[in-house]
């Protein structure tokens, strides 16, 4: 069954006021077996004109529609059929409709995460797995931050934990839920002084660490992965932006999203996968609310033919 | 299985290591800073020229009374008792505000401008609302603290504080009251001593200054500004530096002194800047019957310029001809081949900026949000006046300098502005898109590259062996303005010159003062 190690490459993007690019399979319950790769890329566009200035529901005339495209390359890896690990970084495009300010573009940032099933139980025709994931985020370039919502990323190294908890029907229905805590490092802006709730005389920012949820059920079959998803992203501290001002990378962004995602494995040629899906942004405080949809292409590679690619998916 | 553990260890250990290796705190440039210990006392600065005082004692100040009475005696108990238990918080206190009161307000100034630097959201109809300065509070907040309002809250602060503190050594010389460490040598001194006479205390007279001045520009600030000047006067109690009598003559006058910069304030023009649309409306006509393009507003829905009647705010180092008088010649007309060129070469730049080019521009945007230029300015001087352990008149003495200087700048600038009424780089040539703000007001001449024109000039004077430094920083700064698309070389070149005029305006005021 090989469907199933493609799934671990999808993607969920663009949620915030930054161009959020990621990756996907570090969220999902799904593992490659052992020596198994697959490697492939993600094309995501989102789009938004309304926005969260605080908690007050706004639109900017002079940004008009602020979109961001990314394509990113992502790889998974089985060390063992129990540890996996993946990496990725995208590239990304900013622009708004309207208004003078220049959109941006360059990498932004690679991400390794390292997922490890460490516990499975099956009782009758249900099965139970825990899952817990570390990853490691930091920018590729000296991509300017201090520059939203037009800036590329945040620039901060984002240390991720998550744990995960996966429910598996084996009429192939399943339900995954995870969460995580993001220590964010504190970024440097090109400028010497700030004002965030007071004026500081440095060019460093104190970036508030930020927690992560999701649900996600749906089927996953054999070629074909159909769910679900529910997101958020809470930023723990932060501060609200001010009454007309510009977004600033400390803000307090927040948002929830709900979407959905499927893959297809191509029958006649198990190493190929196709992806999609889409999302919107359901409420959000200093987050634009975004509307998002991606499409991906995904090559797996069995270096060991011996192991057993069918057993129970999942 | 056991593989698994040990590589989820290697992780985990990993992880946790970077998550404790990087402390969060940060640290500002002025946090720790030792307590000011002046080269000289500057003990003759009561005879340095004012600004607005026709002489030093124009304010009255009441004798002291002698240090060897009960009242006196009592006032040195109430420090005592203060110092008998001193909390961390009250260290703090001390150590803050012992940097430096001059700097201290001047940063409390800045965090100010930057909290209202905001520009007001638009009506339904696409109209905007003006704050309004007796309903300060309600949205939109007054002020709008724009580069020139910001630019003339920094001179009226400044030069108060200077005035006030300039009567203030005339009558530390005439009453040589003692400081309280000096009479009594029990007491506990946390601050590094001084031969200065304590009364009036100069900290008390820059608190009184500065708060008094600001209730006229920050008015929906009060609580927070009286906070912190009552925490100055509370320092000097802590720190056995002053008796209450001293703090009390000195708020007193600092009070005094300011009131009469308020009333300067309150006629000096600066109140019916923003125009109305009959004028807004001939600035354009006036444009086209000179056979020009007349700038608009990028902003949708339009909006009104900045300030357009700035320049006939009354100016602190010259008299409103000679801001005509500095008014430079015309830019290039809009039709030449000189303007094509210029436009073209900022297309050039915003093509494709380099990420070198991106953080000049934002390293001196100083934009929404912001201390504005003239703020920085005043940063990039604190912080170099810190080096040279100037006395708190003489502090005061530099950045009023300074700042009288930018704020005439900005008379000038915006007289330039509105006379030639020119447009924007984006406006001839729409592909030009910007990597910061357009500001909203005619290109001609660059109020970044008047402000550090005026403001490297003066300062160039003030600190002689950072002067090609601030040449340097002035014409990053204005190149900053052609790097991020929003202005063409002539502005920031004539932006330069002028600015450089302005300063020199302010240092034929340093030569006389009585200071060098």
């Amino acid at each position: 069954m090989k469907s199933k190690y493609l799934t671990a490459c999808m993607l969920l993007s663009g949620m915030l006021f930054h161009s959020v690019t990621r990756g996907q399979t570090e969220v999902d319950a799904i593992m490659m077996n052992k020596t198994q790769f697959c490697a492939g890329f993600m094309y995501n566009y989102s789009k938004w004109d309304e926005y969260w200035e605080g908690t007050l529901k706004r639109n900017n005339l002079n940004l008009g529609d602020v979109s961001s495209q990314s394509v990113m390359f992502m790889a998974n890896y089985g060390i063992t059929d129990k540890l996996n690990v993946m990496v990725g970084a995208p590239y990304v495009w900013t622009k708004a409709s309207a208004g003078t300010l220049k959109g941006l573009d360059g990498v932004q940032d690679i991400s390794l995460n390292v997922k490890w099933k460490p516990y499975t139980k099956v009782f009758g025709k249900n099965k139970l797995q825990l899952l817990l994931v570390g990853g490691v985020s930091t920018p590729l370039s000296d991509y300017v931050i201090d520059y939203l919502p037009l800036s590329i990323g945040l620039g901060s190294t984002n240390v991720t934990g998550r744990l995960m908890i996966d429910y598996v029907h084996t009429s192939r229905f399943f339900a995954t839920g995870s969460a995580a805590y993001v220590w964010r490092s504190n970024v440097k802006l090109d400028r010497t002084s700030y004002f965030d709730t007071e004026l500081h005389s440095t060019n460093e920012v104190k970036m508030p660490d930020a927690a992560s949820f999701q649900l996600r059920t749906g089927y996953r079959g054999k070629y074909l992965i159909a769910e679900a998803l529910l997101s958020n992203w809470t930023t723990l501290g932060g501060f609200d932006i001010t009454r007309n001002n510009m977004p600033f990378p400390s803000n307090k962004m927040n948002s929830t999203s709900a979407g959905v995602n499927a893959k297809y494995t191509l029958k006649q040629h198990t190493n190929l996968s196709f992806l999609g899906g889409g999302g919107y942004v359901i409420h959000g405080r200093n987050s634009g609310q975004a509307f998002n949809v991606n499409a991906g292409i995904f090559y797996a590679l069995y270096f060991n033919k011996k192991l057993d690619k069918n057993n129970f998916n999942q | 299985m056991k593989k698994t553990f040990r590589y989820a260890g290697m992780f985990v250990l990993v992880t946790g290591t970077i998550v404790i290796a990087c402390s969060k705190d940060i640290n500002d440039r002025t946090a720790n800073l030792p307590p000011l210990e002046p080269a000289s006392t500057d003990i003759d600065a009561g005879t340095w020229k004012p600004v607005l005082l026709a002489s030093p004692d124009e304010i009255q100040v009441p004798a002291p009374i002698p240090t060897n009475v009960p009242d006196y005696v009592a006032q040195i108990n109430e420090i005592k008792a203060t110092q008998a238990d001193l909390s961390d918080e009250e260290k703090g206190i001390v150590k803050y505000w012992s940097a430096g009161g001059i700097l201290r307000w001047n940063e409390i100034l800045r965090e100010l401008v930057a909290k209202h630097n905001l520009p007001p959201y638009q009506n339904e109809d696409g109209t905007y609302p003006a704050p309004s300065a007796t309903n300060p509070l309600a949205y939109p907040q007054f002020p709008f603290a724009n580069p020139p309002y910001a630019a003339r809250a920094y001179a009226y602060v400044s030069a108060a504080q200077y005035d006030a503190l300039v009567a203030a050594w005339h009558y530390k010389k005439l009453y040589n009251r003692k400081a309280p460490y000096n009479v009594d040598s029990s007491l506990k001194v946390l601050i590094n001593r001084s031969e200065l006479p304590s009364y009036p205390s100069e900290d008390a007279v820059i608190a009184g200054a500065a708060a008094e001045m600001m209730k006229l520009l920050f008015p929906g600030d009060q609580d927070y500004i009286q906070k912190k000047a009552e925490e100055h006067r509370r320092s000097r109690i802590i720190s056995g530096a002053n008796v209450r009598s001293d703090l009390e003559a000195g708020e007193a006058l600092g009070k005094a002194v300011a009131q009469r910069f308020v009333a300067r304030a309150r006629t000096d023009r600066a109140g019916v800047a923003g125009g109305n649309p009959a004028m807004w409306k001939k600035l354009e006509d006036d444009c086209i019957a000179r056979g020009e393009t007349p700038w608009y507003s990028l902003e949708v829905p339009k909006r009104p310029p900045m300030l357009p009647a700035f320049g006939v705010v009354k100016p602190f180092l010259f008299d409103s001809l000679t801001t005509i008088a500095l008014r430079p010649g015309p830019p290039p007309p809009v039709a030449s081949q000189k303007m094509k060129d210029e436009t073209k070469e900022i297309y050039d730049y915003v093509k494709n900026p380099t990420r070198e080019q991106i953080r000049i521009v934002h390293y001196w945007a100083d934009g929404v949000g912001t201390y504005t230029p003239p703020g920085h300015w005043d940063a990039i001087a604190a912080e170099d006046f810190i080096k040279k352990n100037f006395s708190e008149v003489r502090w005061a003495r530099n950045m009023a300098l300074l700042n009288m200087s930018l704020m005439d700048a900005a008379i000038v600038c915006w007289d330039t502005k509105m006379f030639y009424f020119n447009p924007r780089p984006t406006q001839l040539d729409p592909a030009i898109k910007t990597t910061t703000g357009i500001p909203n007001f005619p290109a001609y001449i660059s109020g970044h590259s008047t402000f550090s024109g005026a403001a490297a000039t003066i300062l160039g004077y003030i600190i002689p062996d950072r002067a090609s430094a601030y040449t340097a920083m002035a014409a990053e700064a204005s190149l900053s303005r052609m790097y991020g698309g929003i202005h063409y070389r002539s502005d920031c070149e004539i932006g330069i010159e002028t600015g450089n005029k302005v300063g020199n305006y302010a240092i034929e005021r340093a030569k006389t003062d009585g200071a060098d």
